[in-house]
């Protein structure tokens, strides 16, 4: 069999999976949740229930706050004990619902056996809105709202939906097991984004280092019989999962700068996510849990756990056996693009795919010392930018060269400080220059806006 | 644990650093610096060992006492430069004239520039130029290889050498060519200085480095391609006035060169177009200084004048960019 990846760049690092023999476990409820409003990319959901109120399992306790953004649904049943500012995993101060945890009362009408439905609904509006009201977003670590994803702008038209299921980053393992364990409901929820897409062809994208998972799926999607549902088997190479790079390496098109994966014709969602779909269409399931790696060399008991949204990381740690002596740095996600995480009093969100445990040895950055223009970073870059460029104009404060030298372009996938032998801060640097031709551009639009505005009056 | 440590992604890197590329280098001559030992005898360790020596020590002292920042000979850049200035000398070199082209090479060419990565052109290239033009004396009294326990040897010109001065004296390439066997030039029986002795040792080496990916072949597949090209087609219009593409491939520290010069990280363009342009440039030039300049051989020019034009490479061959045009 042909393996497909992307066209540019890319690297290879060890990819650790210790915990892909852990099958997903049920994490026992913690005493009190803490529910972030900002679970998000959008505005922040606005809280609808107030302090004293009981709450259900799968009941919405915030709603949208814009066009992009998602309802926020209870995920244990109980009393809401404040909506207060609370510190996230970064240590910024946040919106949270607190909820003191009181049995495990799901809502009417959610569907919680095992039972597995597989008949797709004809309308792809109901979908789309079903999905919407369950409160999904993309699992794969951006938290996209999805049924905006799925609602291609005037003049655009989807070609073909793909299921991100290459989980290229090291050591992370819950949506590998999710394909083993949960591979039916997977495929039904592939079945339904393609619907809701009109029935486009849809493609299940898996690293070949998952063997067993592309196997299940192919037996899978054989006997459910659904036609137009493809597995394609994916070299090891890293960013894969990153959303440019997969329509590349599927579609062999490039999405253009600052373009959204629609322009040619690419819906891309992760395997969490179809699952997501499959809960919320098929079951009326809401996301109320995710599944949670949580593993490192240091960390005695790999495990793969099913998480309800908002526990403590705290509260998950010490159910594994506490933090162990020579861990050094926690991470929220994987190892390249993961978020180191400064509070441990923290919640999960639904986003939260992984804890990492490192030690000082393998996560300690070594003293940056000359570029020796190996050109390494280049190479590994999979935009195709010139990290050891952008980092100098970067440090110059030279933004129109960054901008010239296309810094928005760069996803942070981390490929280039990865990769320099020099160990040159590479990618910290490029995202101040990223950061401030964002703005730029931004503020340039918005002074286009305003121009053409009173051009009219 | 004590204290969470908290910073950006990545939180891992890979096992590459300077110091791991540079002694995957050092790896990579040693067959050859075994190879010109056994075949130059002890003088050439002599050699070896000056110029290693004061590559280190000037790196160390510069650093130390004149710019005053971390010392960086851990890292082995300044080891390479040691050998590779050492396999473009002849083994008969006294040790203060290998002393001073390590002072140019190491105190001029790079240090002067600030230290590894900041140099425009090859430090080792630059030593051995030097030395070229202020003692050709010493730097042109080649020797026949004499073997780890052999008599001292006749001394002689190299192959190149040799050919310049019978075309003045008005004789033919082809009866001048016809003196050497090609399996003895692959098998490091010609004169020459060290490095350029023994093709197959040099060539094992840089498959090492490719294998291992520290250098891509690019630049050094191109430089072997124009000089092949080049030398045919000068070679097919007269071959009693040029010599052929094999002798122009195995003789003088084109092979060293090539593989070991050309590629050095600093001096060479980044991407791999740039690469083959300042493979082809090197290949050509060298070329033109062979059949038509007043030096018998002409890489180390060829290199060093490639090497002043690579920021422009670097600014002219881009990789295509992600999704633009």
């Amino acid at each position: 069999m042909s393996k497909h990846t992307f066209s540019i760049g890319g690297v290879h690092p060890h990819d650790n999976k210790i915990s892909r023999e852990c099958a997903i476990e049920q994490l026992p409820l913690a005493p009190t949740v803490y529910i972030s409003v900002a679970q998000h990319i959008g505005a922040p959901s606005v809280p609808c229930v107030a302090v004293g109120d009981k709450v259900m399992v799968g009941q919405v306790i915030a709603e949208p706050g814009g066009f992009v953004g998602a309802f926020i649904h209870s995920s244990v049943s109980g009393t809401v004990k404040s909506i207060a500012p609370r510190a996230d995993l970064a240590g910024r101060a946040t919106t949270h619902i607190e909820i003191a945890v009181e049995g495990d009362e799901w809502m009417e009408g959610i569907d919680t056996s095992d039972t597995l439905i597989t008949t797709i609904p004809d309308d792809p509006k109901a979908i789309v809105e079903k999905i919407k009201l369950g409160g999904v977003v993309g699992l794969g670590g951006a938290t996209f709202p999805t049924h905006v994803k799925l609602s291609p702008p005037p003049g655009s038209k989807c070609e073909r939906v793909i299921i991100n299921g290459c989980e290229c980053e090291p050591y992370l393992t819950s949506d590998f097991r999710t394909l083993l364990e949960k591979g039916e409901q997977v495929v039904v929820g592939a079945a339904l984004l393609k619907k809701a897409m009109g029935d486009v062809p849809c493609t299940i994208a898996i690293e070949e280092n998952k063997p067993e998972a592309i196997a299940h799926i192919n037996d899978v999607i054989a006997k459910l019989g659904y036609s137009g549902i493809e597995v394609m088997v994916m070299k090891m190479m890293y960013p894969q999962g990153g959303e440019k790079q997969l329509i590349d390496a599927v579609m062999h098109r490039q999405v253009g700068s600052g373009a959204l994966p629609i322009s040619v014709g690419a819906v891309v969602q992760n395997v969490a996510t179809a699952l997501a779909v499959y809960d919320a269409v098929q079951k009326n399931k809401p996301i109320v849990d995710n599944s949670v790696t949580v593993t490192g060399e240091c960390f005695p008991k790999q495990a793969n756990l099913l998480v309800r949204v908002g526990t403590p990381l705290q509260y998950i740690i010490d159910y594994l056996g506490g933090i162990p002596a020579d861990a050094a740095k926690i991470i929220s996600g994987g190892p390249m693009m993961g978020r180191a995480v400064a509070n441990l009093q923290a919640a999960t969100v639904k986003g939260t795919g992984a804890l990492l445990f490192l030690t000082e040895k393998q996560t300690k950055r070594a003293p940056e010392t000359n570029c020796i223009r190996c050109g390494k970073c280049a190479d590994a870059c999979p935009m195709g930018l010139e990290p050891f460029l952008l980092n100098k104009l970067s440090k110059a404060a030279d933004w129109d060269g960054c901008e010239a030298n296309a810094a928005q372009d760069c996803i942070e996938c981390g490929c280039c400080l990865y990769s320099c032998p020099a160990h040159i801060p590479l990618l910290d640097n490029i995202r101040v220059g990223k950061g401030a031709v964002l703005s730029a551009i931004r503020a340039r639009a918005a002074a286009a806006k305003a121009a053409a505005e009173a051009a009219k009056k | 644990m004590s204290k969470l440590l908290v910073s950006p992604s990545p939180h891992i890197h890979s096992k590459d650093s300077t110091k791991s590329l540079m002694l995957d280098v050092v790896i990579a001559l040693i067959p050859a610096v075994i190879c010109s030992v056994i075949f130059y005898g002890w003088q050439e360790l002599l050699v070896l060992g000056v110029s290693v020596a004061s590559c280190m020590l000037l790196e160390w002292a510069i650093t130390k006492y004149m710019l005053k920042k971390p010392s960086t000979i851990g890292d082995f850049s300044a080891v390479i430069t040691g050998i590779l200035l050492a396999l473009n000398l002849p083994y008969t070199t006294p040790w203060w004239v290998v002393f001073t082209g390590a002072v140019v090479a190491i105190g001029v060419a790079k240090m002067t520039f600030g230290g590894i990565g900041q140099n425009i052109w090859n430090p080792a290239l630059v030593g051995r130029v030097f030395l070229l033009v202020s003692f050709p004396t010493y730097m042109t009294s080649w020797s026949a290889p004499k073997g780890l326990f052999g008599a001292d040897a006749v001394s002689g010109a190299t192959p190149l050498g040799a050919i310049q001065e019978g075309i003045m004296r008005g004789a033919s390439v082809q009866d001048l060519t016809s003196a050497y066997n090609y399996k003895d030039m692959l098998f490091a029986n010609l004169g020459g200085s060290a490095g350029e002795v023994c093709a197959l040792a040099l060539l094992l080496g840089f498959v090492y480095l490719c294998c291992r990916k520290v250098v891509k072949p690019w630049i050094t597949l191109s430089i072997f391609a124009t000089v092949a090209i080049t030398s045919l087609i000068f070679w097919s219009i007269d071959p009693s006035r040029f010599t052929d593409p094999a002798f122009n491939l195995l003789t003088g520290g084109l092979i060293l060169g090539a593989c070991f010069m050309a590629t050095d990280y600093v001096t060479s363009p980044m991407s791999v177009w740039g690469g083959v342009v300042f493979g082809v440039g090197i290949g050509f030039l060298t070329m033109m200084i062979r059949y038509f300049g007043s030096y018998p051989e002409g890489v180390s020019f060829a290199i060093l004048i490639m090497n002043s034009v690579v920021p422009l490479l670097n600014m002219w061959f881009k990789q295509k960019k992600f999704g633009r045009k």
